[in-house]
C-alpha cells in the first residue's frame, strides 16, 4: 500500500474533460485504473494529479453504424464481450476481451485505457491493428481528429497522443464477408495471463488470391506492432506452402521480441513463427 | 475529501484522499476487514466486491470512483442473519480451507449466480478465473458453485 | 465407549468445518484484520547483496525520521539467533551478509505506508565479496558458508548388497540403466503473506499473534531472543502455510518482538507480497542422479545407485530432515534388494531453502517416476507394466530395513486406473479464452505416476517429542487444547469430530481452546502430514482419559453415557486431562539409518490427461484422476479437498511455477502476475478415489494425507508429455519454453535423419 495523495478532478461531461485536460497538461488521465492502481502499488509512477474519467457516460457505449463500429474510450470489456454488435462484427475482438485478466479486470478495464497505456503487452491491440483500428483523439482547442492505430504508437509506452488531447473513441472498420479473422493469445496460464505473444489476423480474400493481409502483433517488440513485410508475402497470390513459408520467414524482420522476466526472445520468435504457420495452413486447407 | 456511497444498503460517506484504494477504505477507514489483500494487483481476486452488482478488485478501485455508486463487500452478502445461498454451499461442499481467498470467491460467485443462476462448470471456472486459491485444487469451489441453486432449492423446502 | 448414546458417528461423514461460517462471512479474524490500539507497524532493512561484509546503514537525511525508529541487532535482548536446528542463521545480520533479502535491520512507524517509505531511505552499507551460488562446487569451495565444507547434512544408505550389486547384477545379465533429474525452485504461495503483532507484556515479555504452523517453533525461538521465557504465542486463523509458515514465523515474529520491546507498542508486522516472495524458504532445488540394474525381459528392479545433491542456501533450517525425508523416499515405491543411496546438502549464498509440503518427496519422486519411465523406454517395456511387476506389496522390506503393512500400491494403481477408463463429460473441461483450439495443433497424452509417503516423523521422532493434548470439560460443553493449528486443513474441525465420537456426543458440543501457548501443551508443529493422524489419536486418547475421569468422580461404570455422567456429577469444577503420545516401540537408529523410518505409509496414484500445443509448449490440463490411501476417511469432504489442493500445487510444479533468479539470485518473478499458480481455467476437473487400508496405530484407522498428493503430479504431467509428443523431459518446471525447446529438438533431429 503506497497511497498517491495526488489531487483527483471529476469531470461529468467530454467538454468538461477537455477543459480540464487543457488546464492540466501534467495530470494523468484516469479511466479503470487496473494498470494505473497496479503502478502506483509498485511506486513506479507518482503522477501530480488525476483527470477521472470514469464518470463521463459520453465516453462509454458501443455505436454500430454501416460500416463502423464505434466503442467509447471508457467502454470495459465486459460490455465488449457482452455487445450483440461486437459478437456479430468483431469476434476476435470479444475473444481478446475475454483473454484481459478475468471477470472483476474485464469489469474495470476499458478498451482507451488498454490503448493509452501503450503496453506492448495490450491484449486487443493485435486484433485492433488486423482490423484497421482508428483512433479518435479529441481536444478542446482542436477538437476530433483520427489516427489509425497503426500509426498511434511512436515508441515504447510513447504515443501521439498530444498532452491536451484524450482518446473519446475507437473505431473499428465492420469486417466484410470475404475477411478472415483470427486471434491467439499466448501467456503462461489460461486467465490473469500477461501475454508472450498475441497475434491478430486478418486476411481478406478475393476469390482464392489474398487481397489484404494484417498481421497485429503484441509483446514482440516496443508496442504493439504490425508484420509488414510478412504481410506482403501473403499480398496479390492464393496462400500456399510457398506463401506462408515466405510470410513465416518474413517474420523475422518485422518483430523484435526481447528476454524479460516472463520469457525469452526465442520462444517468442519461434511461437510467432509457429502460431502464425498453424493458422495459414488452417486457412489453406 | 469527502465521499458518499452507498455500502451494504447504508449511505456512507468517508473523508479520504481520493485516490485511496477502496480496500484500504473498507478495511482501515470503515473497519470492514472480509476483503482481503492478497497481491495488491488485482490478481489474486480475495479483495472482490461488487459495485453496483459488477465484480471488481478493490485494491485497483480509488475510492475517488465509488462516488454515488453501490458497494457490496463480503459482509453484506448475508441479508437478514441468512446466509446468502452460495456462502451456504460454501460450507457445505467444501469450498472454503484456509479461507482467506474465500471471501472474493464468494463475492465473485454471487455476481455469476445473478446473472446465471443454474452455471456450468465451465462457465463456473471462467467467472472465477480471477479469483486464486491454493488450498482447493478449485474442483469443490466449482462443485460449491454449481450446486448453489439445488442446495438453496432443498433447504427451501 | 459410551454404550446408551443414539447419536450417529461424525467420523466418515462429511460433517461441515466448524470455521465455515466464519470463513464465509469474512468474519475470521487473520493477522492484518487485527489492529491493537496504539499500534506501529514494523517493516525489514534487508540485504541488497549475495555475499558482503556489512559495514553499516545510511539514512537518508532528506528524510522525516521523527516518527521512526530503527532497531538492529544491538536492540536484541538475548542472542541474535533463530533457533532451530543449529543456531548459524541470525535475526538480525552482522558481521557478514550470506544472502540476498538478509534481514539486517528494523523499523517501525505509525503507518505502513511510512514504514516501508522509511526502509527505502535506509542504505545497507556493504563490502561486496565472492558468492558462492554452484551447489556441485560448495562441498569443495574456499568459500565457507557453512561449517568447514558447507555440508548441512550428509546421509548415506546401504541395504542389501548395495556397494557393488550394480555391477555384480551387470555381469549376470541385467541392464544399467542412468538417468540424471533436476527440479527447481518452488514457492508455497499460501495466499496470506507472513505476518505477525508482537504486543509488550505487563510483565516485561510478549504476546505474538499472527499467521504461523507451528507455535512452540517460535516460543523455542524467542527464549533465546528474549533471553527469558515470559513470552506466549497465540495463533491467528491462518491462510495457508504448506510448510512455509512452519519455521520461517520464527524470523517474523522474532522481529516484531524486537521492535515491540524497543517502543513499548504493539508492532504489527505483515510482509507485502513482494518481499515474501523475494525472501521466504522456498522448495529445495535438487540433482539426482539414478542408476539401476533391470532384468531386461521382466523389468525387475534388481539394485540401484542414487546421488542426491540438494541445495540449502545460506542457512541450515529444516534442511537435514528434508534431505532425511529425500533419502528415504528416493526410490519411490518400488522393491529393490540392493541399493546404495548417497545424498547431500549444501550451502550456498541464496535465500534459505525450507519446508514446504513433502519435505523432499517430491523432488525424489519426480527423478524415481522419471526414472522408471527412462527403464520402461530404454528397454521397451510398458510403463504400467513395468510398476505393476516393482511395486511393494505388504511384507516387502525398504531399504532401511522396514517391513510393510497395509500397502495400499496395487489397490491405488487399480483405483486410478478404472476411474481414468470411464469416459468425463466434455462439458466438465474448461475452454480456453484466446483461440488456439485448433485440434491437429494439440497432442493428447495421459500419464500416471506413483508415490508412497511416510506418514508423520522420521524413525523415532515421535517418541522423542512425545505430542501431548488437553481435554477439558467445561460445564456441559468439552474443549480440546492443542498446538495442532488449523491452516486450512480442517484440524480444527477434525479434532472436535474425534472427541465427539469417543463421548458419543453431538460435535456442536466440543470446540477448540485458542491455539494459545499460554494454555495449550506442546502437541508438536503441524508439519509431516502428522496432525491428523497422530495428534488426532492423542486428542483420542484424552477424551477417553475424560470418560475414565469423569467416570471413576462419579462412580459409574460403562454403561452410563456422557450425559448421566454428567448429570451425576455433584462439582461443576472444570475438569482437565492430559494425553501425551505413547510409544509405539518403533526401532530406528538414525546413525546407519535403518529400522523403522515411519510409522506408516500412504500410496496415491496419480492419473494426468493432457494435451499438449505443440505450437507453443503449453500444456493444458484436461483431467486429473487420483486415487489416494488415507487408511481412513475421518472426513470424506475434508480429505478429497486436502488431496485435490495438493495435486494442483504439484501441477504448478510440474509445468507454471518457475522462479527467476537474478544475478545476487533475488527472485524477480516476486508477484502474483509472474509467478505463476494455476487460475481456475487452468485446473483440470478432478475426480478423488478415497482407499482406506486401517493404520492400526491411527485415529480410527486415518493415515497421514497432507503431503502425498504433491509427490507425483509433476512426473505423471512429464509422461503424458512423451506419450502425447516423444518429448522427453527431467527437468523441473516444465515450462512451455522447455516444453517447446523440446519438440524444435526433435524436430531438427527428424529433418536432419
Amino acid at each position: 500500500m503506497m497511497t498517491s495523495q495526488a489531487p483527483v478532478h471529476t469531470p461529468a461531461s467530454i467538454a468538461e474533460a477537455l477543459s480540464l485536460r487543457a488546464a492540466h497538461p501534467e495530470a494523468w488521465l484516469l479511466a479503470g485504473g487496473t494498470d494505473i492502481m497496479v503502478y502506483l502499488e509498485a511506486h513506479a509512477i507518482d503522477p501530480p494529479g488525476f483527470i477521472d474519467l470514469w464518470q463521463v457516460a459520453d465516453l462509454r457505449g458501443i455505436d454500430a453504424g454501416a460500416d463502423h463500429i464505434r466503442i467509447g474510450a471508457c467502454t470495459d470489456y465486459t460490455a465488449i464481450i457482452d455487445d450483440a454488435d461486437c459478437q456479430k462484427h468483431l469476434p476476435t475482438l470479444v475473444e481478446a476481451a475475454r483473454t484481459v485478466g478475468a471477470r472483476q479486470i474485464q469489469n474495470r478495464g476499458t478498451i482507451g485505457g488498454n490503448i493509452a497505456n501503450a503496453s506492448p503487452a495490450g491484449d486487443t491491440m493485435p486484433v485492433l491493428l488486423a482490423l484497421d483500428a482508428i483512433v479518435e483523439l479529441q481536444s478542446e482547442k482542436r477538437g476530433l481528429r483520427s489516427v489509425p492505430l497503426a500509426d498511434f504508437y511512436t515508441g515504447y509506452k510513447r504515443t501521439v497522443m498530444a498532452a491536451d488531447e484524450l482518446i473519446a473513441f475507437v473505431r473499428i472498420p465492420k469486417p466484410s464477408a470475404a475477411d478472415r479473422l483470427h486471434f491467439r493469445k499466448v501467456g503462461t496460464r489460461m486467465a490473469q495471463s500477461i501475454s508472450k505473444v498475441v497475434l491478430g489476423g486478418r486476411l481478406r480474400f478475393d476469390g482464392d488470391t489474398v487481397s489484404e493481409a494484417r498481421l497485429g502483433w503484441g509483446s514482440v517488440a516496443a508496442t504493439p506492432v504490425r508484420s509488414t513485410i510478412a504481410e506482403q508475402m501473403l499480398v496479390g497470390k492464393p496462400l500456399s506452402a510457398q506463401s506462408i513459408s515466405d510470410a513465416v520467414a518474413a517474420l523475422a524482420g518485422d518483430i523484435t521480441p526481447i528476454d524479460d522476466v516472463r520469457s525469452t526472445a526465442d520462444y517468442r520468435k519461434s511461437v510467432a513463427r509457429r502460431i502464425l504457420r498453424s493458422w495459414l495452413e488452417t486457412l489453406a486447407g | 475529501m469527502k465521499i458518499g456511497f452507498r455500502l451494504n444498503g447504508a449511505e456512507t460517506t468517508v473523508d479520504v484522499t481520493p485516490m485511496a484504494r477502496l480496500l484500504d477504505v473498507l478495511r482501515e477507514d470503515l473497519r470492514l476487514t472480509g476483503s482481503k489483500e492478497g497481491c495488491g494487483e488485482g490478481e489474486c481476486g480475495a479483495c472482490t466486491v461488487l459495485i453496483d452488482g459488477k465484480a471488481v478488485n478493490s485494491c485497483l478501485v480509488p475510492v475517488v470512483q465509488v462516488r454515488g455508486a453501490s458497494v457490496k463487500t463480503v459482509e453484506g452478502l448475508a441479508e437478514d442473519g441468512r446466509l446468502h445461498p452460495v456462502q451456504q454451499a460454501f460450507i457445505d461442499h467444501g469450498g472454503a480451507q484456509c479461507g482467506i481467498c474465500t471471501p472474493g470467491f464468494v463475492v465473485a460467485a454471487a455476481e455469476l449466480l445473478e446473472r446465471d443462476p443454474n452455471p456450468d462448470a465451465v462457465t463456473i471456472r471462467e467467472a472465477l478465473a480471477g479469483n486464486l486459491c491454493r488450498c482447493t485444487g478449485y474442483q469443490k469451489i466449482v462443485d460449491s458453485v454449481a450446486r448453489t441453486l439445488a442446495s438453496a432449492e432443498e433447504a427451501g423446502r | 465407549m459410551a454404550g446408551a448414546s443414539t447419536h450417529s458417528p461424525h467420523i466418515g461423514s462429511g460433517f461441515v468445518r466448524a470455521d465455515g461460517p466464519a470463513k464465509v462471512t469474512g468474519a475470521a479474524l487473520y493477522v492484518d484484520d487485527v489492529r491493537p490500539d496504539d499500534c506501529l507497524y514494523g517493516a525489514t532493512v534487508r540485504s541488497p547483496v549475495a555475499r558482503g561484509r556489512l559495514l553499516g546503514l545510511k539514512k537518508d537525511p532528506a528524510f522525516d525520521w521523527s516518527d521512526v525508529v530503527i532497531a538492529t541487532a544491538d536492540d536484541i535482548p538475548g542472542e541474535n539467533v533463530v533457533a532451530l536446528m543449529t543456531d548459524d542463521q541470525p535475526v538480525l545480520a552482522t558481521g557478514e551478509l550470506r544472502h540476498v533479502t538478509e534481514p539486517v535491520a528494523l523499523i517501525a512507524a505509525p503507518s505502513r505506508d511510512k514504514a516501508l517509505a522509511a526502509v527505502r531511505h535506509v542504505e545497507v552499507l556493504y563490502e561486496a565479496l565472492e558468492p558462492l551460488f554452484d551447489p556441485t562446487e560448495s562441498a569443495t569451495s574456499p568459500i565457507r558458508i557453512f561449517g568447514d565444507d558447507n555440508v548441512f547434512s550428509r546421509l548415506e544408505m546401504v541395504h542389501g548388497d548395495g556397494l557393488d550389486a550394480l555391477g555384480r547384477a551387470e555381469s549376470a545379465g541385467a541392464k544399467v540403466i542412468t538417468g540424471t533429474y533436476t527440479v527447481g525452485l518452488q514457492e508455497q504461495l499460501y495466499i496470506e503473506c507472513q505476518g505477525m503483532i508482537a504486543t509488550p507484556r505487563d510483565d516485561g515479555g510478549v504476546t505474538i499473534f499472527g499467521s504461523m504452523q507451528c507455535p512452540f517453533y517460535i516460543v523455542k525461538a524467542l527464549k533465546r531472543v528474549l533471553g527469558h521465557e515470559k513470552l506466549n504465542v497465540v495463533q491467528a486463523v491462518t491462510g495457508g502455510g504448506f510448510g512455509g509458515k512452519e519455521e520461517y514465523p520464527s524470523m517474523v515474529a522474532a522481529h516484531a518482538a524486537v521492535l515491540a520491546l524497543k517502543t513499548g507498542r504493539p508492532v504489527k508486522l505483515i510482509y507485502r507480497r513482494d518481499e515474501d516472495l523475494q525472501a521466504t524458504t522456498k522448495r529445495h532445488p535438487a540433482i539426482m542422479t539414478y542408476s539401476t540394474a533391470v532384468d531386461p525381459e521382466t523389468g525387475e528392479l534388481q539394485a540401484a545407485s542414487v546421488d542426491l545433491l540438494f541445495d540449502g542456501g545460506a542457512y541450515n533450517t529444516l534442511s537435514p530432515v528434508v534431505l532425511s525425508r529425500a533419502i528415504l523416499h528416493a526410490l519411490g515405491p518400488y522393491a529393490v534388494p540392493h541399493v546404495k543411496l548417497d545424498a547431500l546438502m549444501v550451502a550456498t549464498h541464496t535465500p534459505p531453502n525450507g519446508a514446504f509440503r513433502g519435505f523432499g518427496a517430491p523432488q525424489v519422486m519426480f527423478a524415481a517416476e522419471r526414472h522408471m519411465d527412462r527403464i520402461a523406454r530404454e528397454l521397451d517395456l510398458d510403463p504400467i507394466a513395468l510398476r505393476r511387476a516393482n511395486l511393494y506389496r505388504d511384507g516387502d522390506v525398504t531399504p532401511s530395513g522396514q517391513t510393510l503393512f497395509d500397502v495400499a500400491s496395487i489397490e491405488v494403481l487399480d483405483r486410478a486406473l478404472e476411474a481414468a477408463e470411464k469416459p468425463l463429460p466434455p462439458s466438465l473441461v474448461p475452454t480456453r479464452p484466446g483461440g488456439g483450439q485448433a485440434a491437429g495443433r494439440r497432442a493428447s497424452g495421459r500419464g500416471v505416476a506413483i508415490a508412497w509417503h511416510g506418514c508423520g516423523f522420521t524413525g523415532n521422532g515421535e517418541a522423542a517429542l512425545k505430542g501431548k493434548a488437553d481435554v477439558s470439560l467445561d460445564g456441559d460443553r468439552v474443549v480440546i487444547h492443542t498446538a495442532s493449528t488449523d491452516i486450512g486443513q480442517g484440524t480444527d474441525s477434525i479434532f472436535p469430530a474425534i472427541v465427539a465420537d469417543v463421548l458419543g456426543i453431538d460435535v456442536e458440543r466440543v470446540s477448540n481452546a485458542p491455539h494459545d501457548t499460554a494454555d495449550v501443551p506442546d502437541s508438536g508443529p503441524t508439519v509431516a502430514s502428522r496432525t491428523a493422524m497422530v495428534v488426532g489419536g492423542v486428542v483420542k486418547q484424552g477424551a477417553e482419559k475424560l470418560l475414565a475421569a469423569l467416570r471413576a468422580e462419579v462412580g459409574l461404570g460403562d454403561e452410563a453415557d456422557f450425559d448421566t455422567l454428567l448429570a451425576a456429577r455433584k462439582s461443576d469444577a472444570t475438569l482437565r486431562v492430559r494425553a501425551e503420545y505413547e510409544d509405539k516401540g518403533a526401532q530406528w537408529d538414525p546413525e546407519t539409518y535403518q529400522g523403522d523410518a515411519y510409522p506408516t505409509y500412504g500410496w496415491s496414484c496419480m492419473v494426468v490427461d493432457a494435451e499438449i500445443d505443440t505450437d507453443t509448449g503449453e500444456v493444458l490440463y484436461r483431467r486429473l484422476v487420483q486415487a489416494t490411501d488415507v487408511g481412513k476417511a475421518l472426513n470424506p469432504v475434508l480429505a478429497a479437498g486436502q488431496l485435490e489442493g495438493g495435486a494442483l500445487q504439484g501441477l504448478g510444479y510440474a509445468t507454471s511455477e518457475a522462479v527467476v533468479l537474478d544475478a545476487q539470485r533475488r527472485m524477480r518473478n516476486d508477484r502474483l502476475t509472474n509467478y505463476i499458480i494455476p487460475t481456475t481455467l487452468d485446473a483440470p476437473p478432478m475426480e478423488t478415489v478415497l482407499v482406506e487400508f486401517p493404520f492400526a496405530d491411527g485415529p480410527f484407522g486415518a493415515k497421514g494425507i497432507g503431503e502425498i498428493p504433491h509427490d507425483v503430479p509433476a512426473p505423471a504431467v512429464a509422461a503424458a508429455i512423451e506419450q502425447a509428443t516423444g518429448a522427453v523431459l527431467d527437468t523441473l518446471p516444465m515450462t512451455p519454453e522447455a516444453v517447446l525447446a523440446a519438440l524444435e529438438a526433435m524436430e531438427a533431429g527428424e529433418g536432419a535423419a
